[in-house]
């Protein structure tokens, strides 16, 4: 005969619904200073998907798989994440998006690395998720304010090099590997003397075998001067000081200071803390930060799993650095137009409204943050020079490696080729002229009076890249009543 | 050499009609066009002497295209000028625009002089040819 059992409490001992626990509120009010992020749930078969979401608040906030008592000795309720709001994922059964509010007091102030620690840790190997994605957060003012953002910003980087009204033109130095410090330091300085304003070690150039970076630092250097003196214009080298230690990233970054380099440089894959470092090193000694997002790829491309870039790119402005690669749309590497132009937003604007169309979840107040300089690299050259610069405006590193060095006429051509190419297009967009349809024509007839620009639109008027994208922004559009 | 600061000095030089266009732009974006002029083309000379006031609340190109007529007049052909548009909005408070017009008739360019310091380290200095001369006497019209 069954024995009906006493309801039970919310602290009796043994396994509870997290739903249950208090991670699930839809009637929750975000508060102004909540730290809030939007999750794609995809629940296991048979999982109840508020369950889920439920789940992923309190496997990033206190919970655990059982119900403890010593939760009794805080005030567990502030604590505890709720989920306020949950909605299918538009076109995709079986995804939902979970809107998750965190109370300010869960973070120590200005440190992604605990941050992240909450928000993307042990919840994403949950095991009754099948996937889960962080797609975006909301980052209040009170907490935005407890960082230091960009070292420089793009404004004050603009007045360093004295550049101003149209997008910066650089170059990654290729082969990125094998390349002696002298034959390396030739290719900068013929791309420099030619006119980009900077060239770019590759992510990988730290210090190997066939060039130890002391050597590279001191080519490069040599061949910036020079350069600066055959143009009369400032110019510079990401000199990637990435390296195994902080110490190493140090004497390096250091070196690059005392042979007066206005930029270095450092890969994502440095980690969270190492990035905030070496922003308080440059803010420190007047250097402009470049961050080359080296990994981001194994994380941010998919869209079941994983994190979104644009999230990564807020913890960057947050974290401080000055340059950040953010996508070219039309080069060689993933970018869907809508979500590309997500990321410049995140990048550039003082304030993000809440846009879906761009994958922009949440409105986002940067608090007087400084903007970051995103950087479009890969695959990309002069004969794009218009859709460029209608797509990406004008505060954006243009990176053409191949398109500078694999100029039939030699690096300094190519770089002649993408200047002459970029200021034609700027000096026709600022007459009004429709660039986008009229963008070859503008080409064609500068090329008349610059033959490095008419090989070059030549030899790579065929290239394209053209596939369909793997990350692209999920919602349906709403008919607003005037 | 050609010094290739400003915006467009990879193109051949503007004409006063493209200089107007550029300068209608800088009105409509409600920018505040400014004539600058040197003798001293150095990268890091930020400072070029100012011919007058930025023009806050112009509403026609003519305007500038006259001022610089007026600069033109007295150092055209000695010295570099330069037109920027400067954007007051929060947050950027700064130059949105910068441009030659005019350069002396010839450049002589830069000397590059190396300082050898400890270990293979190497000081530089960028020097402009012309400012080895005083003021006033660096270029010949």
């Amino acid at each position: 005969m069954n024995v009906a059992s006493p309801p039970r409490g919310r602290y009796d001992a043994g396994v509870m619904k997290y739903k249950e626990m208090g991670y699930f509120d839809l009637d929750y009010q975000p508060k102004q200073t909540d730290i809030l992020a939007c999750f794609r749930v995809t629940p296991q078969e048979g999982v109840d998907p508020e369950e889920a979401a439920a789940a992923v608040a309190g496997e990033s906030s206190t919970a655990t798989w059982t119900v403890v008592w010593t939760d009794r000795l805080t005030a567990a309720d502030m604590y505890r994440a709720k989920c306020y709001r949950i909605d299918p994922v538009p076109g995709a059964p079986g995804s939902w998006f979970a809107y998750i509010a965190y109370d300010l007091d869960l973070f120590e102030p200005g440190s992604i690395v605990n941050l992240s620690a909450s928000i993307i840790g042990n919840v994403f190997g949950f095991k009754p998720l099948k996937a889960l994605r962080l797609e975006d957060m909301r980052l209040p003012v009170a907490y935005v304010k407890t960082f230091d953002g960009p070292a420089t910003g793009i404004v004050v980087e603009r007045e360093r090099l004295d550049k101003f009204g149209r997008p910066l033109l650089g170059a990654t130095v290729k082969p990125k590997l094998g390349l002696s410090g002298r034959n390396y330091g030739r290719v900068v300085y013929e791309a420099l003397k030619g006119g980009l304003d900077f060239t770019k070690d590759d992510e990988n150039i730290n210090s190997q075998p066939f060039m130890h970076w002391r050597d590279r630092f001191l080519y490069c250097m040599e061949a910036v001067n020079r350069a600066q003196a055959m143009t009369g214009e400032v110019k510079g080298t990401y000199l990637n000081v990435s390296a195994g230690t902080m110490e190493d990233m140090y004497e390096r970054a250091e070196f690059a200071k005392q042979l007066g380099s206005t930029i270095i440089m450092i890969d994502l894959v440095i980690g969270y803390t190492a990035i905030q470092s070496m922003s308080k090193w440059a803010r420190r000694n007047d250097m402009i930060l470049h961050l080359h997002r080296a990994g981001h790829s194994t994380y941010t491309r998919q869209k079941s799993h994983g994190v979104s870039f644009r999230v990564i790119a807020k913890w960057m402005r947050l974290a401080g650095v000055d340059h950040i690669h953010a996508g070219t749309v039309v080069g060689k590497l993933e970018g869907d137009p809508a979500t590309t132009a997500g990321y410049y937003d995140i990048c550039r604007e003082p304030y993000n409204r809440e846009q879906l169309e761009h994958g922009l979840f949440f409105e986002q107040d940067w608090a007087g943050l400084r903007r970051m300089m995103p950087v479009a690299s890969g695959g990309i050259h002069a004969g794009q020079m218009h859709q460029l610069l209608t797509l990406l405006g004008e505060d954006v590193v243009l990176q053409f490696g191949g398109g500078t060095i694999g100029h039939p006429m030699g690096i300094a051509a190519g770089a002649i080729a993408n200047r002459v190419a970029l200021e034609c297009m700027v000096l026709a967009r600022n007459e009004g002229r429709d660039i986008m349809a009229e963008g070859p024509d503008i080409l064609a007839a500068a090329a008349r009076h610059c033959t490095p620009l008419a090989q070059a639109l030549e030899v790579w008027k065929d290239v394209t890249f053209d596939y369909a994208s793997t990350d692209t922004p999920d919602f349906v559009s709403t008919v607003s009543v005037s | 050499m050609r010094l290739t600061q400003g915006t467009f000095s990879f193109l051949p030089d503007l004409t006063d009609a493209q200089i107007a266009a550029q300068v209608a732009y800088c009105i409509r974006n409600g920018w505040a066009v400014n004539i600058e002029y040197t003798d001293d083309p150095h990268p890091r000379n930020t400072y070029w002497e100012m011919w007058g006031l930025p023009m806050f609340d112009l509403k026609d190109p003519a305007g500038v295209l006259y001022e610089l007529g007026e600069c033109r007049k007295v150092h055209g052909g000695r010295a570099y000028i330069r037109l920027s548009a400067f954007d007051a909005t929060h947050t950027w408070e700064s130059l949105r625009l910068s441009f030659l017009t005019d350069r002396p008739a010839e450049e002589p360019g830069f000397a590059l002089e190396r300082t050898e310091v400890a270990g293979r380290g190497i000081r530089y200095t960028t020097r402009a040819y012309a400012a080895n001369q005083p003021t006033g006497s660096r270029y010949q019209g």
